[in-house]
């Protein structure tokens, strides 16, 4: 066994303390404002009620799963998750690339591009709401080409409307980040990329991706918190009973939330907290796998 | 070869401007829209709002990016002849600026610790933090709630501050950005005798700059924006900050908002132009920039 001396003992306790206290501040802050308030979230999704304060087990659970607002809410989520996130991410990747090219107005392009991010949600909503109404400048332009208008928001296509508006919001800031992490490849190896007569092709899918592993979890991690956001414009656009493929698992919440039916809400929350830990679990892990021969 | 190159390089350019253009307009259509006068508005959108405010009003939407006639009447009503949106402005400002900066004081510290000392609880920490920055509002909704209740802090500003400033999200974009500093900086500085706070306040942060002005930019984005905790938290309308009153304004103003969401740019606006190089840069810096 190896000898631990008095004085790496004392050195030890001595980092564990000012680490201690630099983490302290935002432990208490998080304990104070989530954690703990999150353990009663718990405890009332195992309960009857909030005065009866009977334990029922699981039978909140087996209740939310049998409510049709909340199947379909996650459905809906889920589906939009699905969808939007790989695309905010391939997309954003895709403008990278491109500004990666040798053109002009290269820096305006990407301020262009950023402007989303300044535009208050209100005007976004109002600007939306011209481009997609049933008489808006979106159908006509349809009705130019001879197809038939669509009602957007009242229809299956009312997710495609929020896709676009999230990505629209979104891709410039994931488009930087890629930009960032594309430039921090090491030059040497794509220049032995090239002495070796490798295509852009392969360079790109056997050295830049690999390096941009780290990044795109990032930005997938990002989008996905983002994704959620999106409720934010469903809600302005469409209020708290859109259109059935607009129902997210956020209207649900703030309904029940009018209610006041803590236990569903509690159980709700519960499930989602559980289903985005094991995402991002693994996510870890395949980011772990996938950028497994590059440090840093 | 060469040929080739350059056409692969126009087509490129021509895609940049295609989605600029995409990108652009309704950040274009806030402004020049702001200019026009309401009843103008009315005969351009009375489609899609359903105006009740009469005149004329156009079968289709005119989707309008030049004035008939420039006019700052919708800027003299909103700011001047009353002053209710300047009020839900400072509301707005005393609400945000708080969090920014204390968000950013806690995060900083907190990001040094996870950087600084690595253990399998740090780990676990760090990951719960993850999980927690992705816990939609609607997750910590109840908490935050029940937590205000508590306090007796619900209906005043501390119940949206206090969660605000402990919120993980800056933590772990500093945390990323703090463990490209090489380790071997900060192990100078120790044999150099400099204790841990010189540590974090003269070498973690100066190296830092960038991307606190990021994480900054990107926190008061998203609280400048808010609306669904001051819809719940804040019952008062007289609290209510301008994003909240943005959206509820009621059909015969559309050309108001406009205008008023116009205002509302301006801060987020100034923090672009004056960092979107620190933006950039706060994302890109990375470990080997130190040693330069």
């Amino acid at each position: 066994m190896k000898k631990v001396t008095k004085e790496q003992k004392r050195l030890r306790r001595h980092d564990f303390l000012s680490g201690l206290a630099f983490l302290s501040p935002s432990l208490i802050g998080v304990g104070v404002f989530f954690v703990v308030p999150f353990c009663v979230v718990v405890y009332y999704s195992l309960i009857d009620g909030v005065s009866t304060k009977n334990f029922v087990g699981l039978d909140n659970f087996v209740k939310l799963f049998n409510n049709s607002a909340f199947i379909l809410a996650a459905k809906n989520t889920l589906h939009f998750s699905l969808i939007a996130v790989p695309l905010a991410v391939i997309l954003a990747l895709a403008l990278a690339v491109m500004l990666e090219a040798r053109i002009p107005m290269k820096s305006y392009f990407r301020s262009f591009f950023l402007s989303p991010m300044m535009v208050p949600v209100a005007s976004v909503v109002l600007i939306w709401q011209v481009l997609f109404n049933y008489n808006g400048t979106i159908n006509e332009f349809l009705l130019l080409f001879g197809q038939d208008k669509i009602d957007w928001l009242q229809s299956d296509s009312a997710q495609i409307v929020v896709m676009i508006l999230f990505l629209w919001k979104n891709l410039g800031y994931n488009m930087i980040l890629f930009m960032s992490a594309l430039s921090n490849i090491p030059a040497y190896l794509l220049e032995v990329a090239d002495v070796e007569g490798a295509g852009e092709i392969y360079k790109f899918f056997n050295i830049k991706l690999r390096y941009l592993s780290p990044t795109v979890l990032f930005v997938t991690i990002l989008s996905l918190i983002n994704s959620f956001k999106v409720f934010r414009e469903v809600y302005l656009l469409s209020g708290d009973y859109p259109y059935e493929v607009l129902y997210m698992l956020q209207h649900f919440m703030n309904n029940t939330f009018k209610s006041l039916d803590y236990q569903k809400l509690s159980a709700a929350a519960v499930v989602m907290a559980l289903v985005l830990v094991v995402v991002i679990w693994i996510l870890f892990r395949l980011e772990d796998w996938f950028g497994r021969d590059i440090e840093g | 070869m060469k040929k080739k190159k350059y056409f692969s390089r126009g087509v490129i350019f021509l895609l940049c401007l295609i989605f600029s253009v995409a990108f652009l307009l309704p950040t274009v259509l806030t402004i020049t829209n702001s200019f026009m006068s309401e009843s103008e508005i009315t005969s351009n959108y009375g489609m899609v709002f359903s105006t009740t405010s009469g005149g004329y009003v156009s079968k289709q939407v005119n989707l309008k990016f030049i004035p008939d006639k420039v006019t700052f009447s919708q800027y003299l009503s909103g700011l001047v002849r009353s002053p209710e949106y300047l009020l839900k402005f400072w509301n707005s400002v005393i609400l945000v600026v708080p969090i920014v900066l204390l968000q950013l004081v806690v995060a900083s510290v907190t990001a040094y610790s996870f950087t600084r000392w690595q253990s399998k609880f740090r780990s676990s920490v760090f990951f719960f933090y993850v999980i927690l920055m992705l816990m939609p509002y609607q997750v910590t909704l109840v908490p935050n709630y029940l937590v205000s209740e508590w306090l007796g802090i619900l209906n005043t500003r501390w119940s949206i501050i206090l969660p605000g400033i402990f919120a993980p999200f800056s933590v772990f974009l500093l945390t990323k950005f703090m463990r490209r500093i090489p380790y071997s900086l900060i192990e100078a500085a120790k044999i150099d005798g400099a204790g841990e706070w010189q540590i974090f306040t003269k070498i973690c942060l100066p190296q830092c700059r960038a991307a606190l002005y990021s994480i900054a930019i990107l926190v008061f984005i998203d609280y400048w924006n808010m609306v669904e905790q001051p819809l719940i938290l804040l019952e008062d309308a007289e609290s209510q900050p301008l994003s909240v009153f943005l959206s509820n304004i009621t059909a015969g103003e559309i050309g108001l908002a406009f205008a008023m969401a116009a205002v509302y740019m301006v801060p987020t606006l100034l923090l672009f132009l004056h960092g979107e190089e620190y933006l950039v840069e706060g994302i890109a810096a990375n470990g080997g920039s130190v040693k330069g």
